[in-house]
């Protein structure tokens, strides 16, 4: 029992980790209808800028705050200078585009840095808290938990609560009908890849600790359980997002206990499977597409 | 041929040898007319007439080959990202709702570009005037389709415009909710907004339209009061296929022929 605890709750901390770069997907699928299979790349470069401002200034939340705004200004100039230009008529432009700068920007790091690991610290224990002798998670794996959660009602109020995000929200619904009502859908698809860019690289922040440290592929595993997470809640849905995040998560840290950590990835794929097989858009997905 | 405004102002829109190609066709031929403040002008025509594009001119959804828009005095706007802010709203044939938002979302999207937006209270009295306000937390995609499209009139009249361009307004509309819309574009027009629109159902044009300009393959053919229009021999040639002279009593019971139109260009879903 104490085992399952255990698991289950470091599962969740994992799973917010998801959670939040299943949510960048998501983002950028609603503002830009692309699959972002540069996410990983993308969201690793931000990271070694805070860890080069930490190492230099020795706060981890100075680096915190220059990897969320070098996110944000990462995921304009993509846009801006690379994505926007792409051929929107055919969707495999814009993948094809996405995996050429996969390719640019991990040589690109391997070369300024090196592809050895770099060790990262968290700013927190990362050592079990123990409660009536039961081992939960750790003080690190409580502050991503809550990291994880202030963002998400961040996004939430933002896209729920707010003029910008009704404008971004009727943008990636029906682009052609919100210019005629006022929108400047552009901008509103620039908007969605900065914070796209800038919440998977705090997801890649967070999660770079618990792993085996920093190099140009660090978030690659978690792009590819991130994105089947994605898949498995609805591309288009940020609920959806967040509640197979959690549940990836929670799946592959019980199969890592009860099994092994070889078992994960499948355990993770056949579940994708499954969901595919019975609701092929995901679990959370509105059943109109998107229109004009 | 070509209608003005008596007043001595520039009209509320003003449409002077509009011609728009589209490759090697031409949409619309050397097309003139004016809508006045306050003025209701129906713009009909058979199937492919140019009708639609017209209202795509104005939009600056394409781009004129001769001619010009101008909307009180002034050219109208060269994107549609500007039309909310020249006093222009429309409505478009496939309503073009954010299915998934909620009628007042739908409602206050328009609201979002006007600075400073006048909030939440403005669109919930559109809402409210159009017997919309039961329903403002629905999912617009849930509603039956005359609720729709109130919900589509309503999104339009938010942002109270000088100028209102409705695309086939009560196209699949039963006689209860024509006669409810009628009553919504008089008042509007009594408002002072000026109102175009495309429009099939005759009896509703006539109800509501002061003046009534035909499309013919792109070419203005006739232009005048609904009682004129309707005894225009080029008007029943045009609809009917039967020579200028030739009686069509069909004619006689307040409407025309009802052609199936589809969008010439610009259309959302």
């Amino acid at each position: 029992m104490e085992r399952l605890v255990f698991l289950l709750s470091t599962g969740l901390a994992r799973g917010a980790v998801l959670a939040l770069f299943a949510l960048s997907l998501v983002i950028v699928y609603r503002a830009a209808r692309v699959v972002n299979f540069a996410q990983a790349a993308l969201a690793v470069v931000p990271v070694y800028v805070a860890v080069a401002v930490t190492a230099a200034t020795g706060s981890y939340w100075l680096g915190l705050a220059c990897a969320l705004t070098a996110g944000a200004l990462l995921g304009a100039v993509v846009e801006r200078g690379l994505m926007r230009r792409v051929p929107q008529d055919n969707p495999l432009a814009g993948i094809i585009v996405a995996i050429g700068l996969v390719m640019v920007l991990q040589a690109g790091l391997a070369i300024a840095f090196g592809p050895d690991h770099r060790p990262v610290h968290a700013p927190f224990s990362q050592r079990p808290l123990t409660v009536g002798g039961v081992a939960l998670m750790s003080p690190y794996d409580l502050f991503v938990l809550l990291v994880a959660a202030v963002v998400m009602g961040a996004l939430a109020w933002l896209f729920g609560r707010t003029s910008l995000g009704l404008r971004m929200r009727a943008a990636a619904f029906a682009p052609e009908t919100s210019r005629l009502l006022g929108v400047r859908v552009p901008r509103m698809v620039t908007l969605g890849w900065t914070l796209s860019i800038a919440t998977a690289a705090l997801a890649a922040l967070l999660l770079v600790p618990t792993g085996l440290g920093l190099d140009p592929h660090a978030a690659d595993v978690l792009f590819v359980n991130a994105f089947a997470a994605a898949v498995i809640g609805g591309l288009d849905s940020p609920v959806g997002a967040l509640a197979a995040g959690l549940s990836v998560g929670v799946l592959a840290s019980l199969v890592t206990g009860y099994a092994s950590a070889a078992a994960a990835p499948p355990a993770v794929l056949a579940l994708l499977t499954v969901v595919l097989l019975v609701r092929p858009h995901g679990l959370f997905a509105a059943r109109e597409a998107r229109t004009a | 041929m070509t209608t003005t405004s008596s007043t001595a102002d520039p009209p509320r829109l003003e449409v002077s040898g509009l011609t728009v190609t589209f490759g090697g066709l031409t949409a619309l031929t050397d097309v003139s007319f004016s809508v006045a403040d306050g003025e209701t002008v129906a713009l009909i025509g058979p199937n492919g007439a140019g009708k639609t594009t017209v209202f795509n001119a104005v939009c600056g959804l394409v781009r004129a080959r001769h001619g010009r828009v101008r909307v009180d005095g002034r050219p109208a706007p060269s994107s549609a990202t500007g039309l909310v802010g020249a006093g222009i709203s429309r409505t478009l044939q496939g309503l073009g709702l954010f299915d998934r938002l909620t009628v007042l979302e739908n409602v206050l999207v328009p609201l979002t570009g006007v600075c400073p937006s006048p909030g939440p209270d403005v669109a919930r009295e559109t809402l409210d005037a159009l017997g919309l306000d039961a329903v403002a937390g629905v999912p617009a995609g849930t509603l039956p389709y005359p609720e729709r499209k109130r919900v589509a009139l309503a999104r339009a009249l938010v942002t109270r415009p000088r100028l209102l361009l409705l695309d086939e307004p009560a196209g699949g509309l039963g006689p209860a909710d024509i006669d409810r819309l009628a009553g919504t574009v008089r008042d509007v027009a009594g408002a002072g907004c000026s109102v175009l629109l495309v429009e099939h159902h005759v009896d509703f044009v006539a109800e509501v339209a002061d003046r009534v300009v035909v499309l013919d393959f792109g070419h203005v053919i006739a232009c005048g009061t609904p009682e004129e229009v309707r005894r225009d021999p080029a008007v029943e040639e045009a609809y009917l296929g039967v020579p200028a002279g030739v009686s069509t009593s069909s004619t006689s019971g307040g409407a025309l022929v009802e052609p199936v139109e589809t969008s010439d260009a610009g259309e959302s879903a």
